[in-house]
This record gives structure tokens, sequence and C-alpha cells, in this order.
């Protein structure tokens, strides 16, 4: 470990946790539906949608409405990409001549992308121009919508009284669109293109190396789809090495903003359940817990990396780790990365965590597992963090013997069986379906490495399918019909069996009265309760994975200290 | 419930289309319109030429078999330095796979057994399999192999890398490293020949 990597870790998480102040402030001007100064440029766009769609911005949903609307809504944008990919032959922008993907490698691809997962079965330099942009660009800025809408239900759940009601689905999504997310990427979208990222239509050059060899370079449109896939936590790399590839991320500068920009929206959204709740100490409450868990993760993974692999050592090379990192980042930056992108849900990744140290690989993958709610997914992190702090007030209720409350609403039954509801379908699905594929001759088929390392692809892959994350153990053979079906599986129950009862707890929410805080409540801002909230979400979320990981990383880290080969 | 599915389908597939037209058309076009016009260079890939022909793109690495030229980082996309494959090695920690194949760079690296510090980057590949750096420290391993090769002083070599060395501000932000595209190219320059003809 050097000073220099220490300073961007501080540099990085200074400038993280500045941003979300003024990102909250605008995240909840939109979370209010109040005008912003883009309204006057974007106004007449956003109500030329409604118009069209037979939307009214001002019709109120309750959560049932709200949740069918949802998943209606991705239901259609996944079939709208499974048609664009199956059908990518016949489509323009194609002139590499690229054929069309396999029915399950279009399906698995399509609900990666509607559950903002951006697993990458598929390799991004066989899809055309026209499959990047329609198939998979929206999907990057509205999914990323959609994780914010639920968020947005979410803290009306908690903000109001006494209603039925948790906002309109359609509008909250639009909203976040056109005021948020598109405006912030085509600055974002230039500033990486004068860094050297590409944004051209020509999808090829091919050329002749000083040595005489041929090399054809893959071009298209990267900058547009890397600053949404970056900001909406989407991680589906244009390219297959994602952002370790150097026209996506070709530098130190564009390395850290990229990282920037996977946590700027989560924190914003601590900020703005602050205000929403009316106490922003709520809400930073909520963002120290986060990065206590971020900068714990940071430093472990930063020392098993710097720290480096003893079986090339014994060999005679020196230093850190550097198989699977790129030059340009370094160690620091390459495991700085490995955790932002984990402990949000975002996926691109800089350096190949299946070639990282053993426990160096295990803090990606224990930060999935935890659900990865430390800042997490656009929407996605904060919804999953209050579930745990719903938990949090109820072991502290019982532990005190009063009904527990959450910035003034009382915290019943079914609150909290809805929570372990959706927390519980984590570890199922991830454990359950590593478990078959440990056994069945079609997963055993899947992992490139063998020993306890092949055993850790299987479970990162399962872990990242249903966190939604999307970054991989890739040396795992994941496109054939097993993978891509159960891992799609996985990716839907993931997202979709946590919205729908987070959406009802917001729904539970909103009907009911407001508590007034009493000498009698327990405080839910001081060091108390941020310990509290990270005691239940190392035990609740990170005891149910410890077998699993035993068998996966810990034995491998073992094997790799002994110099045990595999 | 049924209700609320039929009323759903309106707004999804007109927003659908919309957003298709406007995120998935409008968004990327005008940004390719806007990158082509303020940073021509960068938005077509950076491409390097030499006497009027691409010889590459100064962002993505390519292959350097000769003595005469400075190596880049073993590369496992495709079969090394395809840009139309990028991808890491994906070996774990403790693969043997990965350990063969360390051990048989560093045999071609330092043939006399028990040359000590070959560094990291030498022996190992990079995560897209294109990197078009190697550190400072793996440059001047190299300096005096090509030297040799061009008979030329190690002196002047190491001085072209020591001009070649990107460790601009702020550089705590990566690492410091070597274009080898860059410093071969200014290795040609310098003491002449080694274009392949096409």
């Amino acid at each position: 470990m050097t000073i220099q990597g220490w300073m961007l870790i501080v540099l990085f998480t200074a400038i993280a946790v500045a941003l979300a102040r003024p990102m909250g402030a605008w995240l909840f001007a939109l979370y209010e539906g109040r005008r912003t100064p883009l309204h006057r440029l974007l106004g007449p766009a956003e109500r030329a949608f409604y118009a069209m769609a037979g939307i009214d911005p001002g019709e109120e949903q309750g959560w049932r409405r709200y949740a069918v609307h949802m998943v209606a809504f991705q239901a259609v944008l996944a079939a709208f990409t499974y048609a664009i990919l199956r059908g990518q032959a016949a489509l323009p922008l194609n002139p590499r001549g690229l054929a069309g993907q396999d029915p399950h490698l279009a399906m698995n691809t399509a609900i990666s992308f509607a559950t903002n997962t951006n697993w990458q079965s598929y390799s991004g330099e066989t899809l055309s121009n026209f499959s990047q942009m329609l198939g998979l660009t929206i999907h990057n800025f509205l999914s990323a919508a959609t994780g914010i809408a639920i968020a947005f239900a979410l803290f009306r759940g908690f903000a109001r009284r006494e209603v039925g009601t948790v906002g309109n689905f359609w509008a909250d999504c639009t909203r976040v669109t056109l005021y948020l997310l598109l405006p912030a990427c085509i600055v974002y979208a230039l500033f990486l293109v004068a860094c050297g990222v590409p944004q051209t239509f020509t999808s090829n050059v091919d050329l002749t190396t000083l040595e005489g060899a041929r090399q054809t370079l893959v071009l298209g449109p990267v900058a547009s789809q890397e600053a949404i896939k970056m900001l909406g936590t989407n991680g589906g790399g244009f390219f297959n090495a994602n952002s370790a590839h150097p026209f996506e991320n070709p530098g130190a500068l564009t390395n850290l903003v990229e990282m920037l920009s996977i946590f700027a929206i989560g924190v914003g959204l601590t900020d703005c359940f602050g205000r929403a709740v009316g106490n922003r100490r709520q809400g930073q409450a909520l963002l120290a817990a986060m990065m206590a868990l971020f900068l714990a993760g940071t430093a472990i993974a930063y020392w098993q990396e710097a720290a480096g692999n003893p079986v090339l050592h014994h060999l005679g090379v020196a230093g850190g780790n550097m198989e699977g990192k790129e030059v340009r980042f370094g160690i620091a930056a390459s495991a700085l990365f490995a955790v932002v992108t984990t402990d949000a849900s975002c996926g691109a990744v800089n350096a190949m965590h299946d070639s990282f140290t053993a426990l160096g690989g295990m803090v990606p993958l224990f930060n999935i597992q935890l659900g990865e709610i430390v800042v997490g997914g656009v929407g996605s992190g904060i919804y999953g963090f209050l579930l745990f702090a719903i938990l949090a007030v109820f072991v502290a209720g019982l532990m005190v013997g009063r009904t527990p409350e959450y910035v003034g609403k009382k915290i019943e039954a079914r609150e909290v069986k809805l929570a372990v509801l959706a927390i519980a379908v984590l570890p199922l699905c991830i454990l359950g379906l590593t478990a078959a594929s440990a056994v069945h001759p079609l997963g055993l088929a899947g992992p490139l490495n063998k020993g306890p390392h092949g055993f850790s692809e299987v479970l990162y892959a399962f872990s990242s399918g249903t966190g939604n994350n999307g970054s991989a153990f890739a040396g795992l053979t994941a496109a054939t019909p097993w993978y891509d079906g159960w891992l799609a599986i996985a990716m839907w129950i993931g997202r979709f069996f946590m919205i729908v009862p987070t959406l009802a707890i917001a729904g539970s929410l909103a009907a009911k009265r407001f508590t007034p805080e009493t000498s009698g409540s327990f405080p839910t801002t001081g060091p108390l309760w941020v310990g509290l909230l990270i005691g239940v979400i190392l035990i609740v979320g990170g005891l149910t994975f410890l077998p699993g990981l035993a068998l996966g990383p810990i034995a491998d880290h073992l094997a790799m200290i002994h110099g045990q080969l595999f | 419930m049924f209700k609320e599915v039929s009323s759903a389908l309106r707004p999804a597939l007109v927003l659908t289309l919309l957003f298709a037209g406007l995120l998935g058309i409008a968004y990327p076009a005008a940004m390719t319109g806007l990158a082509q016009v303020l940073f021509p260079r960068a938005a077509n890939g950076s491409l390097v030429s030499l006497r009027g022909r691409v010889v590459g793109s100064a962002l993505i690495g390519q292959g350097f078999a000769g003595s005469r030229y400075f190596h880049p980082r073993p590369s496992a996309a495709g079969k090394g330095y395809d840009a139309t494959a990028s991808s890491g090695s994906n070996l774990g920690p403790a693969s043997k796979a990965l350990a063969d194949r360390v051990t048989a760079g560093i045999r071609a690296l330092a043939p006399t057994a028990g040359a000590p510090g070959i560094p990291a980057d030498l022996v190992t590949t990079s995560a897209s399999g294109l990197d078009p750096d190697i550190s400072p420290a793996a440059a001047y391993f190299q300096v005096a192999r090509v030297a040799g090769a061009r008979h030329v002083s190690p002196a002047s070599v190491r001085r072209l890398v020591d001009a070649h060395v990107d460790d601009t501000w702020p550089g705590f932000l990566g690492e410091p490293h070597v274009n080898v595209l860059e410093l071969n190219l200014a290795l040609d320059a310098q003491t002449g020949g080694g274009v392949a003809s096409p």
C-alpha cells in the first residue's frame, strides 16, 4: 500500500460525501414534482410524452397500481430489447454483419438490462451499434429511473400521513429521466470524449500495426453509453472488458470520475430521504453507516491486492497482484473501483475480479451478498438499506420492549414480515442456485478455474445476478442455456421480489398515522444507531453466506498461501 | 388486477417507443454530432498515423514481438491484442495455469535463471488484454535488449524512456506508465527504420 493509494481513497470518499447535499437537493425537487430550471427547456417534452401516452401525472397511485405499472413497463421494455437482439442481423448499423443472439442469450441480456443488472453473458463486441443504442442504452436510463422511482415511493410511505397512495410511477420515471439522467449524461459524455472515449457511428477501423500485423479496432457511440452505464449504476460495458477497456476508461482521471458517478445518485438519495422525512440527520446517519462499511471493504481489498500473490512471489515476481489489472490504474485504483462497483449495484469493472487475490476478491463478492446497500444502486441501494433499517429498529424494539418506530412511523408486524421477505429472497436464490450448479453436470461445466476458485466463480455469478450487480468472476462460461436461464430467473427474482415487498411497505406506511418522537423513542440518528444498523447488516446479511465463503474464497486463500495449485 | 394491467398497457407501449427515440436515437446521435465537431481525434479512436497510414490507436495496445521494439504486456485478448475480443485471463490466484504461464514468461524474459526484479506487469495479463501501457520499470527492464538490437547506446534509449514516462498531475489518481506504441514510434523516429512494409 502506498501514500498515493490512500490519497486517492481519501479524495474519492471526500468528494462522494460532498456530492450528497447538492444531489440530494436536486433529487428532492424531482421527488416533490417541483419545477427546476430545466423545466423551461424540457417541460414541453415531458408534457408531450404524457399526452401521447395518456398519462395523468397528477393521478396518485396506490402501491399495487404503482407496482403493476412498473412491472408492466419493464416487461414491455425487455420484450422490445429481446426482439432487437434476436433480429440484429436484419437491422441497420451492422456493417460487420453480426448475427442475432441465440434465444437464451437474448432473453438473458434483455432481462439483465431490464433489471439494472447488466450481467454480460454476451460480449459487447458482438453487438451492432443499433443493438447497443436501442437495445441497451434505453434500459440503462429507464432501469435507473425505475430504481429511483421505487425509492421515491418508499420515501413517500415514510413521509405521508394517513393516505393510501405513494405517487405516480410514470411521472416519477419520466421526470427522473428527463431532468436528471439525460442532462447529466450529456455533460458527462462530452467529458468522456474529451478524455479519449470514442463517439462515432463508425463501427470498426482495420489497420496494420508497426510490425505488420492486422488489427481491427471496434468503435461506436461509446461515450454516450458509458455515461449512463456509470451514472445509472448499470455497468453493462460497450466492450467485453468493460471499464478496463481503454476506450471506455482511458486514464486515471476518467477512472476517478467513473467511480464517483457510480456513487453520485446513491449518496444523493440518502440526503433526499432525510429531506423527505423532514430531518436531514436521518439521511446523514444512513450515509455514515454506508461509508463505514465502504471504507472497511476498501481497506481489506487494497491491503490484499497490494500484498500480492504469494504463488507468483515464489516464482520471483515482486510486488502487488497485477494479473487482470491495467497499468494506468495500478493496484489502488483497481481495488477501489472493485469495492465501489459492488457496494453500488453497478457491476462495471476496471480490473478482472476473477484474478484478484482470494480475499481481495472476496470483498466484492461479500458486498454483493450484503445486498449492495452500501450506497447501492440508484434507488435499489437506499430502499435495500431502509429494509435493514426497519429490521434494526425492530431488533432495537425487542431489546427495550417497545413498539419500534422509524422516522415517525410505527413499524409493526406487517412491515417487518415484508422486509424479511425481501431480504430472505436474496440468500435463498443465491445459495439455492449455487448449490444446484455445484452438483449438476451442466453447472459444473461452467467454471474456468479448478478447485475452490471454480466454486467461487459460480457463487459470484448467482450473487451478482440475484443482487442485480452484473460484475463477474468472468472465467465462468455463462453463455450456456443452464447459466443464461437460471441467471435470468435469479435477476428477475432479485429485482422484483425485492421491489414489490418494498412498495407494499411503502403503501402500508403511507396509511399510518404520524407518531411524534418522544423520550422513549429509540433515536435513529446518533452513533449508537449507526453501530446497530451496521451490526444488523453484517449479522443478517453476512452470516448467511459465511459457509459459502468458506468453501470458496477462504479455501482459495489457504491454498494460495500454501502454494497448493489447482 | 386485470384493470390495472390493462391500464398500464398504453403508457408502457407508448413510452417505450418515445424513450427509444429520445434515448436510443436522438441522444447518441446528438452526442456523436457534438463530439465529432468538438473532439474529432478522440471521438474517432485517437488514431495514430505514420506517413499517412494508420498504424494504431494511442489508447489500444498492439503486439510487438521483435527484439528491436519495446514489448507490451502479455495479452489474453483473442490470440493477443485482438481488439475485437477484449478480455483478461480470468485465472485465479491459485491457478496452475497462471503459475505455468508466469514461469514461461519469466524464462523468456530472463533466460539466465535467478535474474532478480522482473516487473510484475511484464509477466501478467491485463484486464482488457489491450493495455497500451507498461510500467516505467518494465520499460527500463527492456532498454538493454532494444539498444543491443538497434546498435545504439543504452543511455540514449534510456533517455527516450525517461521522456515517455507519463506521471502527469494528478499522478496519485493512477500509476506512472509508458505508452508502448508511442515509445516505439519515437524509437523508430530517433534511430531510424523498423516500419514493416504493408
